[in-house]
């Protein structure tokens, strides 16, 4: 995306008044009114800004803290740290995180060895590329609402599509499994739409990462006789690690996250089974207007997502500089 | 010379048959809901192998327009889109071309707050948000939604074409300014026309962002006449439980403009989400 310069940089003369303007350049034209030109740039945008996004990601911390009532003017006393005391003993909330935790742990792998896959398959001059990329990446544009609803009927009990090819097609499961009565078998569902709607993301990025390979390491290897998994492993590989650790950190945040599926394919159910904490948080707050319950359950997610994210940015760092 | 033709013959053929199994899985599903689109409702829970319907029907797609009243919803969301997209586009564009190219007192502490705001997760802020939507009595309404739809992608959009802003050269900014352009006159008339891709990626994902926006809309959103698609589809399948073909046939008129966007401008799709991902 870098656009080279079209015109050659002024040479380097101290007193060359060139120079002299380049220095000054954002200040120029009289320095008071370019300042003031730059806020009003920023300003429009980044008030609006603070306003949805700043102010309230202050106020969850602070909401987390009180006992709020949604009555405007009624009290919403301050409880400490009541609300995280609640969180950390309530069993269905740990559960939540057990799930969005089994369901991080399926889908990333998946989504990344998968998408890897397809990525080096694409990564040459193969007539029909293109046509291939589009579609892998269909299920990646259309929107979670549509696809979380076509997964429900997909593993729909009785006839659905998942049924049939677990039962008539490969015959792994005797009868009919009803995939959303139970929790795992509900995991299962959710997880295979994560996967399915994810791979076409990290084999985008990856094949970017890959493209950008010079074709005469790919010759070198070849000459010193190293066969496909070879060059993958010795020239590939080691050139996409700052992708690959991108992808990971990035699909590890977006697992936690998990949500619009979940509230759509079993809604948390049976009986809180399946919740997610962005689920539980937003029964918590908008079903039982439990507001700083469920911001307590948020601040404690996000808090969490952060803490893991920091530690893999750390980690992946250190591994790559050795 | 024949061998090695014919190896590479043979794993191009590997590859194909590869590239086919996976395309067949992640488009079947696709094709799966288009059949039952076009199935009455008795025969909806069929055979799932048979793509092409024995008697297929129009009446979903009738219904969807008749009796729901669906083109209303199109409508809903396809403002609340455009009218979110220009303000996105516009408003980031404003603030990366300050970023990027002028300089002011304080700004390394408004763009580290920008950075900062990209690691915070949406749905975090919905309690918030919803009280001071409420506050400001935006719930409910098709206009309310648009802040919160631009001030949540703000900080996206800005970082991406502040990049970009970057790698214009310098030079151009000073032929202009010799011939005494403002800063306005610099950012509408160069920094803008040299950055149609970049703004072309911007429009695409907050276009597509805010026409998909389901968590936020169904939140604030309660009357039937101020639904946006996404809640419209979710809600058919509430209400009628088995009706999959009448939800499906909503479902792909949904798709229908994402897919126009993302076919014509499959490009810019990768360039932003590399520049995006690999940036970061």
């Amino acid at each position: 995306m870098t656009t080279t310069p079209t015109i050659a940089p002024p040479q380097p003369v101290a007193t060359s008044p060139v120079i002299r303007r380049r220095r000054a350049l954002p200040a120029a034209g009289g320095g008071r009114r370019e300042v003031l030109a730059a806020y009003g740039f920023v300003l429009p945008g980044f008030a609006l800004y603070a306003l949805i996004m700043l102010y309230p990601a202050v106020q969850t911390m602070l909401l987390s803290l009180r006992d709020w009532s949604i009555t405007p003017g009624a009290d919403s006393p301050w409880v400490g740290l009541d609300n995280y005391a609640r969180a950390f003993a309530d069993p269905v909330f740990l559960n939540s995180l057990v799930n969005a935790g089994a369901y991080t742990l399926v889908t990333v792998p998946l989504q990344i060895i998968i998408g890897l896959f397809l990525a080096v398959l694409l990564d040459s001059k193969l007539p029909g590329r293109v046509a291939f990329r589009v579609l892998f990446y269909l299920p990646v544009v259309t929107s979670w609402v549509v696809v979380s609803l076509l997964f429900r009927y997909i593993f729909s009990s009785g006839d659905g599509l998942a049924n049939f090819v677990v039962v008539d097609l490969l015959g792994v499961a005797g009868e009919n499994v009803s995939w959303f009565q139970d929790r795992w078998t509900g995991m299962i569902a959710i997880s295979a739409l994560g996967v399915w709607k994810g791979i076409g993301w990290s084999m985008i990025i990856f094949l970017a990462a890959l493209t950008a390979v010079p074709k005469e390491l790919h010759e070198a290897a070849a000459i010193d006789g190293a066969g496909a998994i070879g060059q993958f492993r010795y020239v590939s590989l080691p050139a996409i690690r700052g992708a690959l650790a991108t992808v990971l950190i990035l699909l590890v945040i977006g697992g936690f996250n998990v949500f619009i599926s979940v509230l759509l394919m079993t809604g948390g159910g049976p009986g809180n089974e399946t919740q997610v904490p962005l689920t539980y948080m937003y029964d918590q707050a908008f079903k039982f207007l439990d507001f700083g319950y469920g911001s307590a359950v948020s601040f404690s997610l996000t808090a969490l997502v952060l803490i893991v994210s920091v530690l893999q940015y750390w980690w992946t760092r250190r591994s790559l500089r050795s | 010379m024949i061998t090695s033709r014919r190896r590479r013959n043979l794993s191009h053929a590997i590859r194909y048959a590869l590239l086919a199994f996976a395309a067949f899985i992640l488009v079947y599903p696709f094709l799966y809901m288009l059949s039952t689109s076009f199935k009455t409702r008795s025969l909806v829970l069929g055979d799932p192998l048979q793509l092409i319907p024995e008697d297929p029907t129009l009446e979903n797609y009738a219904a969807v327009f008749g009796v729901e009243n669906f083109a209303r919803y199109f409508l809903n969301s396809a403002v609340v889109a455009v009218a979110s997209t220009v303000l996105i586009v516009l408003l980031s564009s404003m603030m990366a071309y300050a970023f990027s190219r002028l300089r002011f007192p304080g700004k390394r502490i408004l763009f580290t707050l920008i950075i900062v705001g990209l690691t915070i997760p949406t749905m975090m802020l919905i309690i918030p948000q919803f009280l001071l939507a409420r506050d400001l009595n935006l719930l409910n309404s098709l206009p309310g939604l648009v802040p919160f739809y631009v001030g949540t992608a703000l900080g996206f959009n800005t970082f991406l074409l502040a990049g970009f802003f970057e790698s214009i050269p310098k030079e151009l900014d000073e032929a202009m300014l010799i011939d005494g352009a403002g800063p306005w006159r610099r950012y509408w008339h160069l920094a803008l026309p040299l950055s149609k891709p970049a703004l072309a990626t911007c429009v695409i994902f907050a276009f597509l962002g805010t026409w998909d926006e389901f968590a936020w809309a169904l939140t604030v959103l309660n009357d039937v006449e101020v639904r946006t698609l996404p809640i419209a589809i979710a809600l058919f399948q509430g209400q009628h439980s088995t009706s999959w073909g009448l939800v499906f046939a909503a479902s792909l008129i949904a798709i229908i403009p994402v897919l126009i966007v993302y076919i014509v401008f499959q490009r810019y799709f990768v360039a932003g989400l590399t520049s995006g991902a690999l940036k970061s």
